[in-house]
């Protein structure tokens, strides 16, 4: 069956990388495999949408389950880690640590690994422990570069996350409890046993442990006010890790919250959690709206900007439906594409200009014409405006929400959107034609193919996604829809 | 669910349940990181011992090992890896306390109540039976403690041993609500949680190497 032949190669790929990346230690050779595991991994996960149908199938003892959900988000992960392994040929030899090199691609292979393993988990208890196992691998990608100021953001992001996740471990626990009363005090842990059983679990419960999980998973999706470590831990990152972060991580983690959502779903008590769905989302977009418009870091913009998308993700998701949820899909696709190429960016004119504050970037258009276009025009598609993928998720979001119980949120959502299209660009203003730096501190060099290339890969799709919806992808989200919102 | 208890076996649970409750208000109320590390390993061995409790009466025979493994990493292993933490560190007591360990007290007093009540109104709606109640209770209560912990104290073993103290809590509640819980579960969510523990240990060393202090107060660099 080639489906097993992908599963295997998806996670092999990127373990292969880590263990031979720990042998090899060669700072070339650890670049080379990782990319080779990366390629293989896209190479396997673009496939896989396309082979499974309505029905999850379950692999090795139920232990593993693919469903379309779970090929949507590992294709995301997939894509963003291939871009980013690109990126981080060019990037990470800016750094002078030749001899470091080789833990930077032994646990950026393992980061790859764990995100892409984590949504195929069938066991939910499996799923919490490949989550915290990302948590685990990241921290020291966060604290790559050995400053106190990425040692700080690593301590935060661990103590947040890890305190976030064990209410989603206890969250699990409830959920298992409240599965006892429907089928026995022993039954398999896995989200299709605890589907089955949901009409028969007490409401009560469900609810209580839905709240559990949302808060728990949604620390590590970065719902606010659950977000605090995610600007440091993104922005104190090498940009790659940052790419990864933002793009796949995140989703990976809504993946738990969409399955506990269907879950609840199926027991017909749906209504509450949406709603606080919902509430989280635009509190997200809130917060992630004002701290936009006062940001003064290049980084800690684009991580607000990924609060503020995970907000409009969390949204969609409450505002349900085939609209809302395949919406909410779409969004992290587009999503992942977008900040990859947002996060490459920032890293290049970081590292040119030598400083993370927007106010030491200047005359961007001036010294590099072609990255000044490509950056600019990722900027737009980021805030929403058309004719990029993220206008068109958006706007199918809105839509979602035009019914009695939501329309607040979305009056809500477009004003902050436009906020957020205000602050985000005025800041490029100040970088494209504000002060330029003086000519002794100018921008040196000029930006390798390595980091210069990703950023139009993701360009082409995001445009693309933009201006055709493919009725294939259409057809395919809404068949998630029926399963997480009936 | 389970079946109605034994009385014995359920006083055997309440007291297990309650040292446990008890040794995390000793963390509360002291200011000397070893004292934490003796109530943890305490309150680890009192978590082992109820699972022997339940795998004696309960006819779970694997609880057996979860006991002995749960005596062997929570009480013996993570205790020994906190306790190197603690000699690198150089800092026996929690100096940066945000709120007085009296104070500490009291509120944890009142988070015990909140975690009564909604276990209390938990049960009236599930028509459970008393040791269910103080499962849900103790549970509950130890997370709240726990995040009190991490809340108030500054010092880095402190806010390591409040994600623990959590973790307890979870653990014991879990043991007591739903024995029948996947073995491998137990044993995967041991085994990562003793390497969250020697990853805080690796940071916490990064932190008093890069930024000369191990207090969370220190870390004021990144903001909005």
């Amino acid at each position: 069956m080639p489906l097993v032949a992908l599963i295997l190669a998806l996670a092999l790929a990127p373990l292969t990388a880590a263990l031979g990346c720990l042998v090899a230690r060669r700072p070339r050779a650890c670049e080379a495999i990782n990319l080779a595991a990366a390629t293989v991994t896209l190479a396997a996960a673009l496939p896989i949408p396309f082979l499974i149908d309505d029905r999850p199938l379950l692999f090795w003892g139920g232990y593993v389950v693919m469903d379309r959900s779970a090929a949507w988000v590992m294709l995301c992960t997939a894509i963003v880690y291939f871009l980013a392994s690109i990126y981080a040929i060019g990037y990470m030899r800016l750094f002078d640590q030749d001899n470091r090199l080789f833990w930077f691609y032994a646990l950026f292979a393992g980061f790859g690994l764990t995100t892409l393993v984590a949504p195929l988990m069938n066991n939910i208890g499996l799923y919490w422990v490949a989550i915290e196992l990302t948590t685990v691998v990241s921290t020291f990608l966060v604290a790559f570069e050995r400053v106190g100021e990425s040692v700080e953001a690593a301590w935060k992001y661990i103590m947040v996350v890890s305190a976030g996740i064990s209410l989603a471990l206890l969250g699990t626990i409830v959920f298992y409890w409240s599965g006892s009363f429907a089928l026995g005090p022993s039954y398999p842990m896995t989200w299709t046993a605890l589907t089955a059983a949901a009409p028969k679990m007490p409401p009560v419960l469900l609810i209580f442990a839905f709240m559990l999980v949302l808060v728990g998973y949604g620390t590590k999706v970065g719902l606010a006010p659950m977000h605090t470590w995610l600007p440091d831990a993104h922005s104190e990152s090498p940009a790659p890790v940052s790419a990864m972060l933002s793009g796949a991580l995140l989703n990976t983690a809504m993946i738990g919250i969409v399955r506990f959502l269907a879950i609840v779903g199926a027991a017909g008590r749906g209504q509450t959690p949406r709603l606080m769905l919902t509430a989280l989302g635009v509190l997200s977009l809130l917060i992630g709206a004002l701290f936009i418009l006062r940001q003064q870091g290049i980084k800690r913009l684009m991580a607000y900007s990924s609060v503020e998308h995970m907000g409009v993700v969390a949204i969609g998701l409450g505002f349900g439906g085939p609209l809302g949820v395949a919406g909410a899909f779409y969004h992290m696709l587009n999503h992942s594409l977008n900040k990859s190429l947002m996060f490459f960016g920032a890293g290049n004119m970081m590292r040119a200009y030598g400083t993370k504050d927007i106010a030491g970037i200047g005359g961007v258009g001036r010294y590099f014409p072609a990255q000044a276009g490509l950056w600019l025009a990722g900027a737009v598609a980021v805030t929403g405006a058309p004719p990029f993928g993220l206008f068109l998720s958006e706007f199918t979001i809105m839509r979602a929400g035009l019914q009695p119980a939501f329309s607040w949120a979305v009056y809500l959502m477009a004003v902050l959107l436009i906020v957020v299209f205000i602050g985000f660009l005025n800041h490029f203003r100040a970088m494209y034609f504000g002060p330029e730096p003086a000519p002794d501190r100018a921008p040196a060099g000029r930006v390798s193919a390595w980091c210069a290339a990703p950023m139009w890969l993701a360009f082409g799709p995001l445009l693309v996604l933009g201006l055709w919806w493919p009725a294939g992808i259409w057809n395919y989200l809404t068949a998630i829809a029926r399963t997480v919102s009936p | 669910m389970f079946q109605p208890l034994d009385p014995l076996v359920s006083s055997l649970f309440s007291g297990l349940a309650i040292t446990s409750l008890l040794l995390s208000f000793v963390m509360l109320g002291s200011r000397w990181l070893e004292n934490y590390l003796y109530a943890f390993a305490g309150s680890s061995w009192a978590i082992a011992a109820l699972a022997a409790v339940a795998a004696y009466f309960g006819g779970h025979a694997d609880l057996y090992f979860i006991a002995l493994i749960t005596l062997v990493f929570r009480g013996i292993v993570l205790p020994y890896l906190i306790w190197r933490i603690i000699r690198t560190l150089e800092v026996d007591r929690e100096i940066h306390e945000i709120i007085q360990p009296s104070s500490g007290l009291v509120i944890g007093a009142l988070l015990v109540m909140f975690a009564f009540a909604v276990s209390v109104r938990l049960a009236d709606r599930l028509g459970l039976e008393h040791s269910a109640v103080l499962a849900l209770t103790v549970m509950l209560s130890m997370t709240l403690i726990g995040f009190l912990m991490l809340a108030v104290r500054r010092e880095a073993l402190s806010q390591i041993l409040g994600l623990l103290v959590v973790e307890s809590g979870i653990r014991l509640g879990a043991q007591i609500l739903v024995p029948g819980m996947p073995l491998l579960l137990e044993l995967v969510i041991l085994f990562d949680l003793l390497v969250v523990v020697a990853c805080l240990g690796a940071l916490v060393s990064y932190l008093s190497a890069h930024l000369g202090t191990t207090s969370a107060s220190g870390l004021k660099r990144l903001v909005g």
